[in-house]
């Protein structure tokens, strides 16, 4: 069985994000990278089911510039087998639907029998990339996935997908993209073994071209990044307790319509 | 030099840093407190293997070098320097002695367990009389047939309850003085050796500092690590080697005692202002950030002479001396920028206050490490071989 597990770097959850020079985008000096949490779930399931299964082959893929290679070998440390790397400035303006079709066409050539990905990368969490690889390839998709169990015959794939207040649970026909939530399962610390043994591993470099795809007019393109506005400060009511409650609620109901 | 680490490196602090955060800080102040070895978080260590990152895979290691030893055990002291020195004796003060010293056989059977994070090791060196003067052993090996018995005392050896594996050090030939000391691999269980007791400790509470017993304890030829005569020149190549260890776990204490006074000093606030913003607080502040990062590289720098096979034991010794110093001091202060608060135990710099005075007194004292660099720079000949 062949698994795809689509990877995006992003800044590191404790990077306090600002804005760059230019202002659609942000400043990444100082920035410390790491794969998406909702895909390390992807992988995570993934190197489970192989080894479940006892044997499949584990391919982590990502979009991205050069410094993406450090997400696809902490992949690569985890265990996957080997990593396929699309990096091209045909996709430096790359939107989600642009990075969907770049994905879909490696998924084609490789053609596996799963896909997984987290359900949004934590940068832009946009959460748009699995639905549309799925439906550019025509395959069923599941969203937001806290279990999974793919069949003996590697068939279909039986999801549960996380709903309000309990879980949805599917039989999804494969090939198929299904996206992890939190709680999927606890990804593990690669060992040092793995990391050193990641430099050993295949990462193949491929470009727009290799896909027959060439750049593309974005369909998304950003306007510009604002920060969020600072929180305004507190207020303390003064005064004797009746006066000060009354005055409270009267605040809660003019000013902040609270209730 | 290369003052950038590998990515490779980087992935094994990182890796290093996620486990001390998510499962080791949990339980760190309840060991300490309790005084308990702990088993289920140090057995984490060796699956991930920490317990042998320089040794070769062959031997059940990582085959990773000595700065990705020193960064990664620099993250586990961050957050718990008992981890870390049980991490530094199976990596140096056994691992690499027998690795070095060991014949196939011996590296297969008394390495790979180790190195594997399946079993532990210990250095037993010390005794009632054989600290600092390492050369007064007591300890005796009498050759009987295909056997040597072993008679005498070890003492505050760590990992000595835990171990399975005792790297003991006995005078084969007394008249040699300590060209008759010679190396033995002991394995626990073998009649005749004890583990008399434990001892109740200032700071690594969370570590085994025991008592080993060697009453007519037969141990066979071959399990005598190198030649006889041999045993003090593997000592002393060790300790060069270990005492990179140690100079990495207390630059970790430091690093952690300095993070949480950072944090406070951000936080707290007297006379209408955050104490981070009082000039003598920030000198403090400033003055604990310069010595970490001086003691860090002096570590780093030790330790990249050694994966590059040039002399490191003046750079190790400095290392370890300023970093032992640079522990104490700084955790001294961190209890200071966190005032009375910092004299609780709820504050966690106490612990690191405890923790980092050992650092001065193993592997050989401050005072031994001068002697060491003062015996190199003035160029006088190194009696210790
Ligand atoms: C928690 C803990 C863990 C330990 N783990 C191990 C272990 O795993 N294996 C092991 O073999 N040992 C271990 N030790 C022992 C440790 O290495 C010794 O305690 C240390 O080397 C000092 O020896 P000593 O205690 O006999 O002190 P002494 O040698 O008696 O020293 C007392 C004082 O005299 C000073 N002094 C001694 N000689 C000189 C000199 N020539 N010039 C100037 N000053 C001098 C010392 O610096 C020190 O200040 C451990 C000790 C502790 C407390």
């Amino acid at each position: 069985m062949k698994i795809l597990v689509l990877v995006k770097q992003v800044p590191d959850t404790a990077t306090q994000v600002k804005i760059g020079a230019n202002p659609k985008a942000i400043d990444t000096a100082g920035i410390t990278w790491i794969v998406s949490p909702y895909d390390e779930f992807a992988v995570e399931e993934a190197l489970r089911i192989k080894e479940k299964r006892g044997q499949a082959d584990v391919v982590a893929v990502t979009l991205g510039p050069d410094r993406a290679k450090e997400a696809l070998r902490s992949c690569l440390a985890m265990g996957c087998d080997r990593a396929i790397h699309l990096n091209d400035p045909a996709w430096a303006e790359a939107d989600t639907l642009a990075t969907a079709k770049a994905l879909a066409a490696v998924v084609k050539q490789e053609s596996p029998e799963l896909v997984l990905t987290g359900r949004q990368a934590i940068d832009d969490d946009m959460g748009a990339v699995p639905a549309q690889v799925a439906e550019l390839l025509g395959w069923p998709c599941a969203y937001w996935i806290m279990e999974e169990a793919v069949d003996g015959d590697g068939k279909t794939a039986r999801t549960g997908r996380q709903v309000e207040g309990g879980l949805e649970i599917f039989d999804v026909p494969l090939p198929a993209v299904l996206s992890a939530q939190k709680g999927l399962n606890e990804p593990r610390y690669p060992t040092l073994k793995g990391i050193m043994g990641a430099k050993k591993k295949e990462i193949k470099d491929v470009k727009a071209g290799d896909l027959g795809l060439g750049a593309e007019t974005p369909q998304l393109s950003v306007v510009a990044l604002e920060a969020l506005p600072p929180r305004p400060p507190g207020r303390i009511i003064q005064g004797d307790v009746p006066t000060a409650v009354k005055e409270l609620v009267r605040s809660l109901r003019e000013d902040a319509k609270a209730i | 030099m290369h003052l950038e680490l590998t990515e490779e490196q980087r992935m094994i602090q990182a890796m290093a840093r996620e486990l001390a955060e998510s499962e080791i800080a949990s339980v760190a102040d309840e060991i300490d407190r309790e005084a308990r070895f702990p088993h289920e978080t140090v057995k984490r260590m060796g699956e991930l293997g920490l317990m042998g990152i320089a040794i070769p895979e062959q031997w059940g290691g990582s085959g990773s070098d000595t700065i990705a030893y020193v960064v990664a055990l620099e993250e586990i002291a961050k957050v718990c320097a008992s981890h870390a020195v049980v991490m530094s004796v199976d990596n140096s003060l056994y691992g690499e002695p027998v690795l070095r010293s060991g014949t196939d056989a011996q590296r297969e059977r008394f390495l790979k367990p180790v190195a594997s994070g399946h079993a532990h090791g210990c250095f037993a060196l010390t005794e009632p009389e054989a600290g600092s003067d390492a050369r007064n052993q007591h300890t005796l090996a009498r050759r009987d047939g295909d056997h040597y018995v072993l008679n005498g005392r070890k003492l505050f050896i760590t990992n000595g309850r835990e171990a399975s594996f005792a790297l003991v050090f006995c005078q084969t030939d007394a008249a040699r003085a300590h060209h008759g000391i010679t190396a033995f691999v002991v394995e626990k269980g073998t009649p005749g050796f004890t583990v008399a007791k434990t001892e109740d400790k200032l700071g690594l509470r969370a570590s085994d500092t025991a008592e080993l017993v060697f009453e007519e304890c037969r141990v066979p030829v071959a399990n005598r690590l190198g030649d006889e005569g041999m045993g003090f020149t593997i000592a002393m190549a060790t300790l060069d080697g270990g005492r990179i260890g140690i100079a990495a776990q207390a630059v970790g204490i430091a690093a952690g005692a300095f993070e949480r006074s950072l944090a406070y000093a951000r936080e707290r606030k007297a006379f209408g202002a955050r104490i981070g913003d009082h000039q003598m607080v920030q000198w403090m502040l400033a003055d604990m950030a310069t010595a970490i990062d001086a003691a860090r590289l002096l570590t780093h720098r030790a330790a990249w002479l050694k994966d590059r096979e040039e002399p490191y034991g003046v750079a190790a010794a400095m290392a370890k001396l300023f970093a032992s110093d640079t522990a104490m001091r700084v955790t001294t202060d961190a209890i200071q920028v966190h005032g009375g608060y910092g004299y609780i135990k709820e504050y966690r710099v106490e612990r690191y206050f405890r923790d980092a005075k050992i650092t001065q007194i193993y592997e050989g004292t401050s005072q031994i490490q001068k002697l060491v660099i003062a015996r190199d720079v003035l160029g006088g000949h190194d009696d210790r071989a």
